[in-house]
């Protein structure tokens, strides 16, 4: 989800004939459910992929503060205020759990920067989508990090052991998050009608897009094989897009909210809900950079890494001088 | 990019309840004075940790995967090193 399109460089799932004796014997590891290490053998394809998938994730947390950063200073109250700010400087946190775990594997965190602004690596379509009211931060927090959560429980399983590590901290942390989103909901809901009214408008602009977040339909994830053998992919999209419907329609209920969605309702025979995909052609024209918000958000994480360089580079040469200088001392 | 990268630091830190410190992750940062202040921000957000260790990451040396055999199994066939291989009646009582 917060990887929703990695596109590994391999061809898809190899067969045991085609590995090679130290591939099959990593396989084994992996399917005897040992942890991989950032100092054993792995694959090259293992390797790429998860430092394409670790970095999406990464990136996602870093862009994702910005549709909610925009309304710390408008919040409502200040203890919506303190509630924000300390959700955002969360998801900050949260990148830097996932941009160590993918230095492990030997790509720098400046790297990988680097690669988000130039278009070489993505982040989630999600956070390509303008936060317009304050409802939208009650739907970003209820939805979006809903959707994340359903992603990264079963990513707690991973076969690499920094990344299973990094997600055991961020689901812990991320709880707070949803039900800061929900409680926001609540509160619209049962305020005036106007307010009601932003409720029900943000569920309806964020429901598709949340729904994208799981990626492609499996039919169309030529990749899924290959990732759910290496574990670096538990669940498939499919999967987990409809454990999140399933979950999520009595939340919208209780709130007395209506899911943007005519076909949505009740299979008895399959025990889940039928609902209508999101448009696949708005995902892909989203996540190829052409989303409401894709221009502002890469520029205004180019503008920080631009604008911080001299503060990267002063901090570093004060350091070097005082070492210098205590050297010299001693 | 030409600014250098600031060095990789990894962090330690002790929680509340008298245990040792115990790894947590990586940070970068530009000296150890640095490197705590952000490991503060990074790993202690939720009363974590009362104390805090970092170790540039350069200067950790570790033992190598492949040594795992050599190393470690030596120890496997030992089991007159833990309590259960020493059976003592149930007369004698708890021990």
């Amino acid at each position: 989800m917060y990887a929703q399109m990695v596109k590994s460089t391999g061809k898809g799932l190899v067969a045991r004939e085609d590995m090679s004796p130290e591939d099959c014997a990593f396989q084994d590891r992996i399917d005897a459910g040992e942890k991989i290490e950032p100092r054993d053998y792995m694959p090259d394809g293992y390797r790429r992929n998860l430092i394409r998938q670790i970095g999406q994730h990464a990136h996602s947390e870093i862009v994702g503060q910005l549709p909610e950063g925009n309304w710390i200073t408008r919040a409502p109250t200040l203890e919506r205020k303190a509630n924000l700010l300390a959700k955002v400087q969360d998801e900050a946190g949260h990148g830097l759990y996932l941009y160590c775990a993918a230095e492990t594997l030997g790509v720098s965190r400046d790297e990988m920067t680097e690669m988000l602004l130039d278009g070489r690596m993505k982040y989630s379509s999600i956070f390509n989508y303008p936060t317009l009211t304050w409802a939208d931060m009650g739907a970003v927090g209820w939805l979006v990090d809903g959707a994340a959560i359903m992603n990264q429980v079963p990513l707690q399983r991973t076969s690499y052991g920094p990344y299973a590590r990094a997600m055991v901290r961020i689901c812990k942390e991320e709880s707070f998050h949803q039900r800061q989103g929900f409680h926001i909901m609540m509160a619209m809901v049962n305020g005036t009608a106007d307010q009601k009214r932003m409720a029900q408008d943000a569920l309806n602009r964020f429901w598709y897009p949340a729904l994208m977040m799981f990626g492609p339909s499996d039919k169309d994830s030529v990749h899924s094989a290959q990732s759910m053998a290496w574990r670096i992919k538990v669940n498939t999209n499919d999967e987990l897009r409809q454990k999140f419907v399933d979950e999520t329609v009595p939340q919208a209920e209780y709130l007395g909210l209506t899911i943007p969605d005519a076909h949505l309702h009740w299979n008895d025979e399959t025990e889940h809900y039928d609902f209508t995909e999101p448009d696949w052609d708005e995902f892909f024209d989203v996540i190829s950079g052409n989303g409401p918000c894709n221009v502002d958000r890469l520029n205004a994480r180019k503008t920080a890494w631009d604008d911080g360089a001299w503060v990267r580079e002063a901090m570093m040469a004060h350091a070097e001088k005082k070492a210098a200088r205590k050297q010299a001392a001693e | 990019m030409s600014v250098k990268e600031w060095p990789l630091w990894e962090v330690f830190i002790r929680g509340q309840h008298g245990m040792s410190h115990r790894h947590v992750g990586s940070l970068h940062a530009v000296d150890a004075k640095h490197a705590i202040k952000n490991a503060r921000d990074v790993y202690t957000r939720r009363n974590e940790g009362v104390s805090i260790w970092v170790v540039e990451a350069a200067h950790i040396a570790a033992s190598s995967p492949s040594e795992k055999g050599p190393m470690y199994d030596p120890a496997r066939d030992k089991v007159y090193r833990h309590p259960t291989f020493y059976d003592i009646p149930d007369d004698v009582g708890k021990m």
